[in-house]
This record gives structure tokens, sequence and C-alpha cells, in this order.
């Protein structure tokens, strides 16, 4: 390298830190160091270059790590900020185990980030921006006195204003809550519906904490009626229902008259999903939702159409009056009309749901209106300082560190999972029952790895013993209308290869039947059916010589078509 | 370290291309560069950007060695100046070598912009040659550099009379109200073979950005000053000059100089050439500037303001819920002392979405107003100081609902607003900043003593009032 630095001393120095036998001998080693670190001739570019190398040392004493720091306090003051934050990062690295003296430099920087901040340069802006969030990460009121700084100006780039809205919403208190909120306030009706959606977002941000004011602002902004605003501030609704219960009442004061602005499928999720839930508190509820399943013909988004069918079945339950006729209007039209499979399904899940008997859906479908605890696991505050120090001025809190993570694997593309529908429903054990019963039987012989032995005998003692020695395996309910018809029953499961064992006479309450079937590998099947006709259900209870989950659900299927189609015949 | 760099234009084309590694392939690069740049994503900051050799569906061409490369860029002058690199570097040094770059580029080719650089391509790549090795920076010393530099500028722009109405920055009046053209600054600093004697300039700028937040009654939310004073020695190097301050200068908010309010900042940094040993008995600056530009001084300044604000907006607002007539009043008084005066003021009023007509009635026949993108825009284009100007605007907003009650009232409906205003004070610092004097050290042997130029100017970053 020619004409490295300022003077010979300079190359002799960086070549020696960089000499392995040097970097094995340690006394050496600090000697170089400490001629180094008193250099003063350097430029810029080498002082930040001299910093790197010194990351790699590890201070013996703590005499030496305080006298390593005393001697690079000067570069902390320098003008050049990527020496500031070259220095910053070595002081944040080289004191992991004195938090004070952590905090301080972090204090002691404060000034040049900020100045970086407001630069004339939007990418030094943005860079040094990123960096404000990383420290606010782990201590969240460092700059809270410098709010003002963080305010935005409509002439600068979009992408700095964003970084800006974060900042803000993370650096509120107690004493700069209302000037935040009031920025904000304004943002919200920018030009650049990216921008005001932005701010909304952040404003709900803020109303997990300080929930009045918030409110009363994002309440007022769906008084504007404008599209983009109103679907970001239901959402927001949405996620501080959920969030924050306390919220809840102003939340269902403010919704209504706003369904008239909303047209994406994000914000009609959002709405429709507080009018299911919360529908007992919003007076004209039901009315909204059957203005949605009027329309539902044309409506393009099935996330839509599945969010509506859970709401409309959650109002049903509380307000069932006047639910009643449009929710059976909905499942009539999603399971006969619908082409979207999911929702058809759906549609399907819940009409059984139903049939099952309406405490069995209210236990499904109600379940909690909010959960306080996914904040405190969202905002884990306090993340010490050494988790992000090595990061600290390099390129991963420019880049985030969800999107770095995702470079660092080396995919290019951001994935994006599949978006899951935001209902509360519990995943059901067991599959749908499926609604062409006829063509499913004749599948069946060849349908799974499943083959029933056709003349499988067993005696009713042994049933007995091995019944009472085995475990239930599964367990399912089915419905079932009227009486039971043993005989067809029987003709039936003989169809395919199941034996009856023992059978109720007909009328009998409760009717029990016990069949028991073997697979050509010696797999017991046993089974118990019990039907209530008060429930208009059929539980049915398996138990399986040898544990294998695949066998065992084919022959579920088996069963369940069979009593399907039984059933089928009866009603 | 960085593996590439090129400059492209505004358009998009590659200026300048050097790859300094060969680790990563081709001068589709900087093409992929633009593609990335234009088809980014709202919310996606542009600053760095990540390209992977793997995926892409070939739209690199070639696979690195697995890895990714990142690119980083900073806009100057119309130009993006990129810099492509493997590592996690990091990106405040990164960011500020590219400025550098700019600045040494502006240096040698005179002003950095398309032109320029299409004229001095061999040029450039001496310099890039010179400042970066194997992708590692040696230096950017300009003193340093002209040793290796042998080319010389191309310099096209001939000196027209035409430049001397606009002012920009390094050219303005000095002490002795002589003008020097606006483009006497942006020229080479080190075509300095030829002819000696017209070189020997040194343009000194006191420059301030304003911003500031005025809420919606009137009371002053938040004043920042960022002030600067930049330097632009044609001078050789080394040679000694002195630049004195005002000396009521006090730094911190418990310094107490003077006897008068003083002029207070909250903090400085000064560039590592000046020597304070004078500073703090006499406020004055001794430094050895290399040629070129650089920044002496910078300084912050928030919350208390010496001075009045240079503007103040009374505004009024009148609106028709009924008819859906939005009245608009905006009364500007420039509070500057009389002799000086605004340039190039313009208002930024945003308006409630769906506003159709704008009728007007301005105070004076030069000032302009216009609807544009959502918002109103009012162009003044001088203001004197102490003076008063007004606008009267009727729109028509017939989409916009409000809450039921008819008649006007006057509170204002949510989308208007807030008004930024943007300006320029020539002339003007908003701390009291001012540069006594500049005194050379250099006597030129045989020649006139050298020109000395120096300009203080203020503008807005952002002037925002709430309405």
């Amino acid at each position: 390298m020619p004409y490295l630095g300022s003077e010979d001393v300079v190359k002799e120095l960086k070549k020696a830190l960089c000499n392995p036998h040097i970097q094995a001998d340690r006394l050496r080693y600090r000697s170089v160091i400490q001629r180094v670190i008193r250099m003063s001739k350097l430029d810029q570019w080498g002082q930040a270059e001299v910093l790197n190398f010194l990351l790699r040392y590890q201070p013996r004493s703590e005499e030496e790590l305080f006298d390593i720091l005393n001697l690079l306090d000067s570069f902390l003051k320098s003008s050049s900020p990527g020496v500031v934050m070259g220095a910053t990062k070595l002081f944040l690295i080289l004191a992991k185990k004195f938090p004070h003296v952590q905090t301080d430099v972090l204090m002691q920087v404060k000034g040049p980030l900020l100045a970086a901040c407001s630069s004339e340069s939007r990418e030094l802006c943005f860079a040094a921006l990123c960096h404000v969030r990383q420290i606010l990460h782990s201590l969240p009121g460092h700059f809270s006195s410098h709010y003002k700084k963080f305010f935005c100006s409509y002439s600068e780039p979009h992408y700095i204003k964003l970084q800006k809205v974060e900042v803000l919403c993370e650096l509120v208190n107690d004493e700069n809550v209302q000037q935040v909120l009031e920025e904000l306030r304004g943002y919200c009706t920018d030009v650049s519906a990216d921008f005001a959606q932005a701010a909304i977002l952040a404003i709900g941000g803020i109303a997990r904490t300080y929930t009045d004011p918030c409110m009363q602002i994002l309440t007022e902004l769906l008084g504007l009626r404008q599209e983009h605003i109103t679907t970001v501030v239901v959402q927001t609704f949405r996620d501080l229902a959920w969030l924050c219960p306390q919220c809840t009442e102003a939340v269902c004061q403010a919704l209504p008259g706003c369904e008239e602005n909303i047209q994406d499928s994000e914000g009609k999720q959002a709405l429709i999903w507080l009018l299911g839930v919360h529908g007992k508190r919003i007076p004209n509820a039901p009315y909204v939702l059957e203005d949605f399943i009027e329309n539902v013909k044309s409506e393009t988004f099935p996330a839509v159409k599945m969010e509506l069918l859970t709401a409309v079945l959650r109002l049903f339950l509380s307000r069932p009056a006047e639910c009643q006729d449009m929710l059976g209007r909905l499942l009539h039209y999603c399971i006969e009309e619908e082409k979207d499979m999911a929702v058809r399904d759906r549609g399907l899940f819940y009409y059984r749901l139903l049939l099952a008997g309406i405490s069995e859906a209210k236990q499904i479908l109600c379940s909690p209106k909010s959960d306080p605890s996914l904040r405190l696991l969202e905002d884990q505050a306090e993340r010490p300082v050494n988790s992000w120090a090595l990061d600290f001025n390099t390129l991963v809190p420019v880049y985030g560190k969800a999107r770095w993570a995702t470079i660092a694997k080396c995919q290019g593309v951001e994935h994006h999972g599949p978006e899951l529908p935001n209902t509360a429903v519990f995943p059901t054990s067991g599959p749908l029952i499926p609604e062409e019963n006829k063509e499913r039987v004749q599948e069946l012989p060849d349908s799974g790895a499943l083959m029933l032995i056709p003349n499988h005998q067993l005696t009713a003692e042994c049933f007995e013993k091995t019944w009472l020695s085995l475990k239930v395996a599964h367990q399912q309910v089915f419905p079932w209308q009227g009486a039971v018809h043993p005989d067809t029953l029987q003709m039936a499961l003989q169809v395919v290869n199941i034996q009856t064992i023992a059978m109720s006479r007909a009328g009998t309450q409760p009717w029990k039947a016990y069949l028991s079937a073997q697979d050509d590998t010696g797999c017991l099947f046993l089974t118990e059916l019990l039907l209530e006709p008060a429930n208009l259900q059929m539980q049915i209870s398996v138990k399986q010589s040898e544990a294998r989950t695949e066998t065992l659900k084919s022959f579920i299927s088996v069963l369940e078509t069979v009593i399907g189609t039984i059933g089928d015949i009866k009603s | 370290m960085i593996s590439q760099f090129f400059i492209l234009s505004s358009k998009g084309d590659p200026l300048i291309y050097k790859d300094f590694r060969g680790d990563s392939g081709g001068r589709d690069v900087a093409e992929l560069f633009y593609r990335k740049l234009t088809g980014l994503p709202g919310d996606e900051s542009p600053v760095v950007m990540v390209t992977t050799g793997g995926s892409g569906g070939g739209v690199v061409g070639m696979r690195l060695h697995h890895d990714d490369r990142h690119f980083i860029h900073i806009r100057h002058s119309g130009l993006y100046l990129v810099a492509t690199t493997s590592e996690n570097i990091s990106p405040f040094s990164l960011l500020e070598l590219l400025s550098r770059l700019a600045t040494l580029l502006g240096d040698y080719c005179g002003s950095l912009g398309e032109a320029t650089i299409s004229r001095n391509v061999a040029l450039v790549y001496e310099l890039l040659d010179e400042v970066l090795d194997y992708g590692y920076v040696q230096t950017t010393s300009t003193e340093v550099l002209r040793n290796f530099i042998q080319t010389e500028a191309v310099v096209s722009k001939p000196f027209s009379l035409f430049d001397l109405s606009s002012v920009g920055l390094f050219g303005a009046e000095t002490q002795q109200s002589k003008v020097a053209p606006s483009s006497a600054a942006s020229r080479p600093v080190l075509s300095s073979r030829s002819d000696q004697s017209q070189k020997n300039e040194v343009f000194l700028d006191v420059v301030e950005r304003l911003s500031v937040l005025i809420a919606s009654n009137g009371s002053l939310l938040k004043v920042d000053v960022q002030g600067e004073i930049r330097l632009k020695s044609f001078l050789p190097s080394g040679s000694e000059m002195r630049i004195g301050l005002t000396e009521e200068f006090c730094v911190g908010k418990s310094e107490l100089r003077g006897y008068g309010p003083g002029i207070r900042v909250d903090e400085v940094s000064f560039h590592s050439s000046v020597y304070l040993d004078e500073f703090e008995s006499h406020r004055i600056l001794r430094l050895q500037p290399p040629q070129g530009e650089l920044t002496v001084m910078r300084y912050q300044l928030s919350d208390d303001l010496p001075s009045p604000l240079p503007f103040r907006l009374f505004p009024s607002v009148q609106w028709d819920r009924g008819s859906g007539r939005l009245q608009v009043y905006l009364k500007l008084r420039c509070d500057l002392p009389p002799k000086s005066q605004a340039l190039n003021v313009r208002l930024h009023l945003p308006l409630p979405r769906g506003v159709v007509s704008l009728s007007q009635e301005l105070s004076s026949p030069e000032q302009k107003a216009e609807l544009g993108e959502g918002a109103l825009r009012w162009d003044l284009p001088r203001v004197q100081g102490g003076s008063q100007l007004s606008g009267l605007f009727q729109m028509d907003v017939p989409g916009l609902p409000g809450p039921p009650g008819q008649g006007p009232s006057a509170s204002a409906p949510l989308g208007l607003g807030p008004a930024s205003l943007s300006f320029e004070l020539p002339r003007h610092t908003c701390s009291g900043l001012q540069v006594r004097f500049l005194r050379l050290a250099f006597r030129p042997c045989g020649n006139a003593n050298p020109h000395k130029w120096v300009r203080h100017l203020s503008h807005s970053d952002a002037y925002v009032i709430r309405i």
C-alpha cells in the first residue's frame, strides 16, 4: 500500500496489527496497540480502520481496558461520523461487562447521532436514524427529550419519514406524548397514502400505552371518511381491541358508519372481525353484516368471506334473533354457490358445528376476546446492549434485523408465509364430514392402505376382554337425526367388512353398538357407537390394538362414510 | 472495502464504472442497481439494497461465491454515486467516503454534474485509481492527491454575465461589496499549472439551515439551526488563514461572553485542520486548509434563538360546511430587519381532498398561487424585511363531509395544513454568527492580494406552521 495514512509509522503499525506472529504475542501486540491509539496524525479513514482492528483485541485486565478507553476517548468527539460510530462500537464491545460505561458512551454519542439525523445528506440521516432505533430498543428513554428532532418535514423523502415515525413511536413518554401525538396527527392526512397509514399505525402503537388521547385522534380520523385512512384505523382498532381490552368500549362506539368507507380486503376483514367479536355492544352490527351478506356474491376476496362466516356465526351466538335468518342465507350461499373451496369448507364446518349443538358451537367460537399477554411478548423492551453491540455500525441496523436475517440466509426473495385468516377458531380434531357420501363409498376399497379382512370373526368374550384392556384411541361426534334401524346399519357395515358384535334394539335410549374389524396386518379396530337422540349426535369411540395413526384415520373415515350414508337415508 | 464504484446519471446511464476487486462481475451491475432502485416498493429504503447472486433468476447473470452484494449509494447533484460491497461494513464510513468522493470530484472537475463528469472521464478514473486501491481507501486528501493527478480538467463553461443575476453558493458580496459571479467557485481547484494569478481566491460561506415548528396558537414548538462554515480555497495548500468569528460567540448553555445577549450555540465541531489556540480568547479559528472544499465548523442551536423568527404566518380559516366553501386568509409577516430581504419564498399548504377550484386575491402582482398535488402553492419571489403580505384564497370542497352543523365555522377541516415555508435569506444568519474577518498569512510573490469572498446565508430546512 503506498502512502497509507500520513506517516511511515502508520504503515508499520498497520502491518504489525495484521501480523499473526505479533497477534500471538500478547506483549508485543499490546505495545503495538498502545502506539496505534496514541497516533494523532491518522486521517479519518485510518482512524476508522484502526478502530476496526482493535475490535479483535481483548484487554487483559480491567486496568488496561480503561486505559484503552481513555486513550480512545477523543475519537468519540471526532467530526467524522464514521469514526465516532466505530469508536462507539469498540467501546460497547470492550465494556461489555460494564453497563454503566456503555450507557455513558451512548450518552456521549447522542450528540453526533442527532447531528447526523438532521444532516443534509439524506443517506447519512437514514443510517443514523436506523442506529437511533437500535439504541432505543435497549434504552427506551434515551432520546425522549430530543423528540422534536424526529419530526418530519414535508420535503424529506419517504423512507426517512417512515423511520422518523418509527422512532417517534418508540421514544414516546409521559412528558412528550401530547406533542408527539399532535405531530403524528398532522401526518395522518398527508398526501402520500403510505405515509399517512404509517402514521396511523404508529398512533395505534402508542395507544397501547396511552389509550385515551390516541383513541380520540383515531376516532376523529374516521370523520374524514377517506378510504385509505378508514381502513387502517379500523385495522388499528382491531389490534387494540385484541391487545388492550380497555379500549373495547371506545372502539365499539366509533365503529358505526365506517363500513361505507372501506373497500380493501384487510380493512373489511378487520371491521367484520370486530363486528363479530364485539357485536353485542354495537347496536347496528347485524345490519352492517347483513349488508355484507347481501353483497357477498360480488365479494372478490375469499378471506373476507371466511371472516364474514365466522363473524356472523359469532354474532348469532350472542344475538340469535337478529341473525338467524341471515346466517341461514350466508351458509346456504357458501355451501351451494361458493366456488372457493376453503370458504365452502368453512361454511360446511360451521353448518355441522351448529348441528352439533349451540353449546358446542359456543364453546368453540366464543374464545377469549382479547389477549393482553401478547403485548408483553411483543415489546420485550430493555434488550441488553450486548445483544446488538456487535451489529452496531454495520449494515444490520440499516437493513433491519429481520431483513438482514433473510439476506444472511442467502434467500434472495423474502419469504412470506401464507396468511392465516384472523379468526380465533381452534383447530378441529378430525376431518370434516364429507358431503358426497355415495361417491366416497365406492372409492373406499381402494382408497387407502387400509384393507379390512372380509370374514373376520371375533367372539363377544374376546371383544370384551380386548375392549377393556385398550384405551380409546379416537373419539368423534357425528350429527345424527331420527331413530336407528339396526339392520340397515349392520348391513352397511358388513359391506365394508366391519363386524357387528352387539347392538341395542331400535328405539332404546341411549342406543349403543359395538363393532369390530381387523385389517390385513392383524390390527384390531374395536368401536363403540353411542347415540343420544336428545343431542342429535352419534358419538363413536375407537380402540386399536396397535397404535398406528395412519390406519386409524382410514378406518375412521370408512366408519364415518357408512354412518353418514345411513344418517342421510334416515333424514 | 468496496468492490465496485460507479456513477449513474439521473436517468440511469452509467457514466463511470470501476471494478476494484474483480470479484463481482460485469457492468450490468450498474443496470441492475438502477432497475432495483426504480422498482423499489414504497416502504423500503433505497439507501442500502441487496442483490443475491444465487437467486434473481439470471438477473445478475453470474453467481458470486454464493454471497450477496450490497449497494450503497448517495445522490449528489442529480447523480447516483454507488458503491458495492460484499462485506458487512460500516455504513457511516462508506457514506462518508461517497460524499467525500463527490466533493473531490467537484474540486477536480469544477462542479459535479453529468456534463462535467462525461467531459472528464479520464480524470475521474485517474482520481479513483489513486483514492482507492483494491477497494481500500488510501487517501482523500487533496494535498496528497495533487502529486499524482496529471490530467487537466476540461472546463467548457465560459464566463457569462447572465450568471451574475442568480445568487449561488460561493459567490456573493464581500465586504467591499464587489460581486463575484456565482460560477466563480465552480472551477477546478487544481488546474494551477497555467495561470496562477487568477486562482488566488478564497470563498467562505456561513450557511445555516433553519427548521421551525410553530403551533396553531402561534407558540413556538421547535427551533433548530444547523450551521456550517464552509470554505473553498484555491490557495496553495498549507497557507495559513485566520477566521475571526463574532466575539460574543458562546458554546453551551452556561458560557457567558460580552454584555449583550450573546450568540449562543449548543454544540460545535471543527475540522481536523483547525487549530483552536486562539478560539478561547478571541474566537479566532486558525487553519491551514488543503486546497478544495471543506467544512471548517459545524454548529447546532436549538430552542432559543436570539433574533425573532424571520416569518410569522397569521392564518384565518372560514369553512362553510353547508356549501363546501373553504376560505383561507393568510397573512405573512416578515420580521427581518428592514434592510434585508427573503428570496424565493414559497408557501406550501396541503388542502383537504377534493378541492376543485381556487380563486385568489393577492396583495402584490409578483406573487403567484396555484393548486397542485393536493396542495396550495403560494410563491413570493421577494419579501422585504418588515413587510406584510397577504393572500385570500377561496376554494370549493364539495366532497368534504363534516359533522352536522350548518353555517360558516372558524375551525379548520381536517386535512388542511400544516403550512410549510421555504425561503432563502441572503446576508442573514439566524444565530447571529458573523465572520468578522478573514486574514491570510499567504503572500503571493509579486501578485496582487488574493481575493476573499465571505457570504452569510440562511435557508429553510423545514419551516412548518400548524393551522
